[in-house]
Order: C-alpha cells, then sequence, then structure tokens
C-alpha cells in the first residue's frame, strides 16, 4: 500500500469513528424494529449489490486519479451537514434534508451509495435514529433511490438544455422527495390498511411525511445550488478532473 | 466569482432563512417534533399497537433514552465537523484561485 492510500485509508478510519460517536434522533428514515425480519433481510438483500457497484465506483475513480478525493469528501461531508440539521416545517414538525442530491450530481449515483451507507450506519447504531434492522431499507432509499432519480433528472435537464442551475435545483428536490416516496412505500409494503391494502396506506405514510418535507426538499434544492455555484468558481480544475462541465454563459 | 452569481447566492440565501424562518413564526404553538415519531404513531394506527421488536444499540447499552443535551452536543459535533471538512476544501481552493490569477 502506497504511504497517500494509507493516509486516505487511515482518515476514512478516523472520520468514521468519530461518527460511530453521533446519537441524533430525527425524522426521516424508518425507526429501528418496524420492519419484520422478512423485510429487513429483503431491503438488505436489494441494497448490496448497489454498494458494492459504489465501493467498485469509488475505487475505480480513485485509481484514475487520487485527487478526486477532494471533492468526493466534500460530498460526503455535505450529507453529513445536511442530514445533521432538523428543520422545522410548515406542519409544526421537524424534519431533515438527505444532502444526496450534491454527489449524484457530481460522482453519478453509486459512490452515493456507499457515502449515504456510512451516515446511515452511524446513525443507526448510536443513534435512536434508523436503525440496525431497517439499515437496508433506509440505504435503498436515502442512499440509492434518491441518488438515482437525481442523476437521471440532471441528465434529462442537461440533455433539453434546461440552465444549469436549475437542472442541478430540480435535481436535488425532486431527489429529496423522491427518498420520502420511497420510504412511505416502504413502510406501506410492510404495514398494508386493512381496508384498501398497500395504495391506501402508502398515501397515508406519504400524507405524513411529505407536507413537512416538501419546503425542506426545496431547501435542499437551494444550497445545492449554491454549492455547484461556489465549486465551479473556485475548484474548476477538480471538476474538469470529474468531466463536470460547466454551462457556457 | 461573478457578479451574477454573488446576487444569485444573496437572493436563495434569503429564501432559505425565510423558508425556515417562517414556520417558527406562524405556527407559534407547534411541537416541532421529528416526522419518524408521526411515522411511528401513522404504524399504530394501521395495525393497532405495534411493539419494536429491536431497540437501538446504543440505547440498550445505556439502559435508557440518551440525554436530551448530550444528544444535541453530539449533533453539533457532527454538524461542526462537516462544516469543517468544506470550509477546509473551500478555503484551499479559494486561496489557490487568487494566487494562479496573481500570476
Amino acid at each position: 500500500m502506497f504511504d497517500k492510500k494509507k493516509r486516505i485509508v487511515f482518515l476514512a478510519v478516523l472520520f468514521t469513528a468519530t461518527f460511530a460517536v453521533m446519537p441524533m434522533s430525527y425524522a426521516m428514515h424508518i425507526m429501528e424494529g418496524y420492519l419484520s425480519p422478512k423485510y429487513s433481510v429483503a431491503w438488505g438483500i436489494i441494497a448490496l449489490p448497489f454498494i458494492l457497484w459504489g465501493m467498485a465506483s469509488i475505487q475505480k475513480m480513485l485509481n484514475k486519479n487520487p485527487k478526486n478525493i477532494t471533492l468526493l469528501a466534500m460530498s460526503g461531508a455535505f450529507i453529513f451537514v445536511i442530514s445533521s440539521l432538523k428543520i422545522p416545517s410548515v406542519t409544526g414538525s421537524c424534519s431533515h434534508m438527505t444532502g444526496t442530491g450534491l454527489g449524484a450530481i457530481l460522482f453519478g449515483p453509486a459512490p452515493v451509495a456507499v457515502l449515504g451507507l456510512i451516515v446511515l450506519l452511524f446513525q443507526a447504531i448510536l443513534l435512536a435514529h434508523g436503525g440496525i434492522t431497517t439499515l437496508g431499507a433506509n440505504t435503498f432509499s436515502m442512499a440509492i433511490a434518491g441518488p438515482f432519480l437525481s442523476f437521471i433528472v440532471y441528465k434529462i435537464c442537461k440533455k433539453c438544455s434546461v440552465p444549469q442551475k436549475i437542472s442541478v435545483f430540480l435535481a436535488a428536490f425532486l431527489g429529496d422527495i423522491f427518498t420520502y416516496i420511497i420510504t412511505s412505500i416502504q413502510l406501506a409494503v410492510a404495514y398494508p390498511s386493512q381496508n384498501g391494502g398497500v395504495m391506501a396506506s402508502a398515501m397515508k405514510f406519504l400524507g405524513v411525511f411529505a407536507p413537512t418535507q416538501l419546503p425542506l426538499a426545496v431547501i435542499e434544492g437551494i444550497l445545492t445550488v449554491i454549492i455547484i455555484i461556489a465549486l465551479q468558481t473556485y475548484a474548476a480544475p477538480e471538476m474538469n478532473m470529474i468531466q463536470f462541465t460547466k454551462e457556457e454563459a | 466569482m461573478s457578479k451574477k452569481n454573488k446576487t444569485t447566492i444573496c437572493i436563495l440565501l434569503l429564501i432559505t432563512v425565510l423558508l425556515i424562518a417562517f414556520p417558527l413564526f406562524a405556527l407559534k404553538d407547534a411541537e416541532f417534533g421529528g416526522s419518524d415519531d408521526a411515522g411511528s404513531v401513522m404504524v399504530e394506527e394501521i395495525q393497532g399497537s405495534y411493539e419494536p421488536w429491536f431497540t437501538p444499540v446504543f440505547e440498550s447499552f445505556l439502559g435508557g433514552d440518551l440525554p436530551g443535551e448530550i444528544e444535541s452536543l453530539l449533533f453539533c459535533l457532527q454538524t461542526g465537523i462537516g462544516v469543517g471538512i468544506l470550509a477546509f476544501c473551500m478555503g484551499r481552493f479559494v486561496e489557490r484561485k487568487k494566487w494562479k490569477d496573481k500570476s
């Protein structure tokens, strides 16, 4: 192992160990013990290939150019900051954002699956937030489904030559909302309503999450746009390295 | 940074602050609890009473809930570390650009 690689590994371990002592209990993820073992295992199996794919893609990216670590670390840090802020919403309850949009726009969805998993793992182990048993389900909604949608939305916007800032906003905004839609569906599949089945139940859960999350998704979109503007202004060489092209003004 | 971008950022930040502050002032009686609590309530509504079959590892380790103040301490720590990394990298980028532009 090269010295440089060693250092990166050490930093990564330090980073994760720090977050391993970080209890918080806020909204959004499926609560510990609220999915029966059957569903817990199933979601874990669904999430696993994405995680492996993400690890491989991070490895490939760093082999190609170790300097990419800076932007990757910043995307990870963005998720940590954004998902640690509980924001009051119009419904009178608090929730927090996902922050996964930035990474998905910059690197594509695969690496974000790993970044998201790290956040969720630590929240789950030490906090009453999310959970070990619901880790698979939460990873799927926040670290896989959300970023995937963000990525697709961004690509589509780019194809249709939507202005870049608006594309970034839409990608982060919709990714955040989509995370909650998936969470609602996951809960609904586990708890179908007696009259009306899964769909009725999904609407009910969505009714709880959606109004709270809508203004927060707007905020997430805005913050992602701001950080993209800042990165394009000051980190142009790094952005070129990952082929993130600046819009011709 | 271009003037246009600066204005955009200022406006966006203002909108963000307003979005966050508005509910606080508009809903004076609200509790602002977490929406996952609302989620658990919904599960009970659909399922009848529900007992989670697994308790959070850290809580069972402590033998109870984590004290609120400690929780907010760790919260701040998480935010602080995240902001630290972002600010450190951003600061380096900004300085680098300044030196490059000069030479």
